[in-house]
């Protein structure tokens, strides 16, 4: 096992995480069991009370997720030099077969307690708490995600070896590596550009007739969950190589790092911050029945619609300003 | 101002004015806390600024070094391998390097004496590391005394003070001329400490080891990637282990935030009451409390941060930097420049925040949930 103050960090904020979701989720089942909304009884006032403490942890859950995805990817490529071979990130989570799953379940929770608390804030805009059920169903979802992610990641740094022999992006983001990533490497440029114009192009039109027409909600929540991996595979397809202005350099990590400027950092949290907005509006259309929430969901819909839209352009245009003034053409001439 | 933040706003002045109004007891989590965060502050820089100096000496180092092995023992090497190593594809260039340590009893520590490649100075004089100069108080054309193998003394001539880019690789050192080095140690002729080997391309550097390996099988060859690795791996492990004991400390720290936020006095208790009966929400009341934690997070954070750089920037880490730096005793003592990075800085707060605000969690949400009745009632 490798050792330093950074896995320490990941370590202990996961296990405190996993703590408190834990005593959040039996919360929650107490609470999905018991709940009478009509009742008066010193259960129901505890129980009301005990809502609070959920959406708290939620909301710690939240900002610890996002900073434990960054430090995870920091600290994965700091390790690099550790391990023979690898040369950023990408060769370090390759190291051992955890590697991977702790990022996407990171990626994944981060997600899932975005929509969480989105759906927890509309909730305590009505009287009645129309959506106890749905949330606390979620909150059953994610909490095992939490430990899974837990557990995988104390397993990623336990089997780390130092010296161990692992592969470097430039390999592994080649089309002679696996199945996936070879076909998304292998991808025609042209083809992976009109792609990923054409989903960003339908996910900004849905939001925009969204906030004008108060329409299409579930559309756009679809549209902006497929532009997230979109959005990824682009990443890995075409967009790095731009940055790199190297068209066989494929890694999506070592745009995060002081040579390319740290322009990966706004890139993924417009593309993260976009796609939880985008996915916890489409997730509301489905919330607009309940009597109690007629005035909150539409308001709160329009709000979330709008930082979408708002996130996803900027990314676009991240993105197009680099293909506009890279020095490397991979379409065209 | 939407009215969001005014909300905001209004919380966060109530929250100052009632933090001032219980200094005592906010100032003694405060000054703990700040001291945890200096503590792992402290870590964390020292090791950062060790790993730039680090970086800073192999950014000369040679691509390889070839030594002798006699029974698994580091060995003279002989200075005919040298065209034999020259011999081969892809070598640009192979020096011997003459290098060695003097225990200086006076100093109480060890001089490394090192002979430059290029010659470049002259019999009888030397240049010296501050180090040497500050444990043996010694300037430029003063003479330093050593006591060679054969029994005699030595006398040097200061021709200069090395100047001080890298504390950490030059404080120990003494260059000295070629002659004087052999007489010193009564160094064979025709032996040399180990051989450099520098290689053109630096893709080649693995084989070309490889191959050394192979047609000198009485020597190992020791990359400049393998050193860096061993140096990172030491520092990153060190510090890890510094971390895991500290540990202990901030795990107490947050048993007794979490002591501090459950035992609410009378007057809080009636406080939050009052809040509540004049319209407060139980959520205005829970981001009060966090507003606290949060306070409280930052200012220790930015104490801490200040605390660990005053310790290394005027006391060079003293407190466990004999640990981290390994050389303990033998050592000149060296000044590192502290280095800070925002990735350091994630990593403090990753590592120190969350167990606070975990500890306070539960105590605030209790708290925030009384019933105004409940506390009245109290009274």
């Amino acid at each position: 096992m490798i050792l330093n103050p950074s896995i320490l960090a990941l370590l202990l904020s996961s296990l405190l995480l996993t703590l408190l979701v834990g005593h959040a989720f039996l919360t929650g089942v107490r609470i999905a069991d018991k709940w009478d909304i009509t009742s008066g009884s010193e259960l129901q006032l505890d129980l009301e009370r005990s809502t609070y403490l959920v959406s708290t942890i939620m909301n710690m859950a939240l900002v610890v997720q996002l900073l434990s995805l960054f430090l995870f990817i920091f600290t994965a490529d700091s390790l690099h030099t550790r391990l023979s071979g690898a040369m950023c990130a990408a060769g370090s989570l390759a190291a051992n077969a955890y590697g991977y799953p702790v990022l996407v379940l990171k990626i994944a929770n981060f997600l899932l307690c975005g929509i969480w608390l989105v759906i927890n804030h509309v909730d305590s805009r009505a009287y009645d708490y129309p959506l106890i059920g749905p949330k606390y169903l979620l909150l059953r979802v994610i909490a095992p995600l939490i430990l899974m992610e837990a557990a995988l990641q104390l397993l990623y740094f336990m089997s780390l070896r130092s010296r161990a022999l692992t592969t470097c992006c430039g390999s592994q983001f080649d089309s002679g590596s696996g199945p996936i990533t070879s076909v998304i490497v292998s991808l025609p440029p042209a083809f992976a550009l009109s792609l990923f114009y054409a989903c960003m192009a339908a996910v900004l039109a849905s939001g925009i007739i969204f906030l004008a027409a108060r329409r299409g909600a579930l559309v756009f929540g679809i549209l902006s969950a497929a532009a997230l991996p979109v959005g990824i595979v682009s990443l890995v397809a075409f967009i790095s190589p731009y940055y790199y202005e190297l068209p066989t350099h494929h890694c999506p990590f070592c745009i995060m790092q002081g040579e390319y400027g740290h322009i990966g950092y706004p890139l993924y949290l417009a593309l993260l911050g976009g796609g939880v907005a985008g996915i916890s509006c489409g997730v509301l259309a489905s919330f607009r029945g309940a009597e109690s929430l007629r005035s909150a969901v539409p308001a709160v819909q329009k709000r979330l619609a709008a930082v979408a839209v708002a996130l996803y352009a900027a990314f676009v245009l991240l993105v197009s300003w680099q293909l506009a003034f890279s020095s490397l053409r991979m379409v065209g001439g | 101002m939407t009215p969001g933040i005014a909300r905001y706003r209004n919380i966060l002045d109530f929250t100052l004015r009632a933090m001032l109004r219980r200094r005592g007891k906010n100032l003694l989590v405060l000054t703990l806390f700040t001291l945890v965060i200096a503590v792992f502050a402290s870590i964390l820089l020292f090791t950062r600024s060790l790993r730039h100096e680090a970086g800073l000496v192999l950014k000369e180092a040679p691509e390889i070094v070839v030594q002798r092995m006699v029974a698994g023992r580091h060995d003279l090497i002989s200075a005919e391998h040298v065209a034999r190593i020259a011999s081969l594809p892809g070598v640009r260039g192979v020096a011997p390097r003459l290098w060695g340590y003097y225990f200086d009893p006076s100093a109480n520590a060890t001089f490394t004496l090192v002979v430059p490649p290029d010659g470049g100075i002259g019999e009888g004089k030397a240049r010296i590391g501050v180090g040497v100069g500050r444990s043996r108080k010694l300037f430029r054309g003063n003479t330093l005394v050593m006591r060679g193998y054969d029994g005699r003394e030595h006398a040097l001539e200061i021709e200069a003070l090395i100047p001080e880019e890298s504390e950490l690789v030059s404080s120990d050192l003494v260059i000295v001329s070629e002659r004087d080095f052999r007489s010193l140690f009564s160094f064979p002729s025709g032996r040399a400490t180990d051989l450099a080997v520098t290689v053109a391309n630096p893709r080649e550097v693995g084989t070309v080891a490889g191959k050394i390996a192979e047609l000198l099988p009485d020597t190992r060859t020791v990359t400049r990637d393998d050193i860096i690795a061993t140096y990172q791996a030491l520092f990153d492990w060190r510090s890890g282990v510094m971390g895991l004991i500290f540990a202990s400390a901030l795990i107490s720290f947050a048993l007794f935030a979490w002591d501090r936020a459950t035992g609410l006095s009378a007057e809080e208790r009636r406080e939050t009451g009052i809040l509540k009966a004049i319209g407060w929400e139980t959520a205005d009341i829970l981001l009060m409390k966090f507003s606290e934690g949060a306070v409280i997070a930052l200012i220790s954070f930015l104490g801490g941060c200040i605390l660990a750089w005053l310790h290394l920037h005027f006391f060079w880490g003293s407190l466990f930097g004999a640990f981290l730096k390994g050389w303990s005793t033998l050592y000149p003592y060296f000044r590192l420049a502290p280095v800070i990075d925002p990735y350091n800085l994630a990593v403090l707060f990753m590592l120190t925040v969350p167990p606070y605000i975990a500890a306070i969690l539960i105590p605030s949400w209790r708290a925030a949930s009384m019933d105004p009745d409940t506390v009245m009632r109290e009274q």
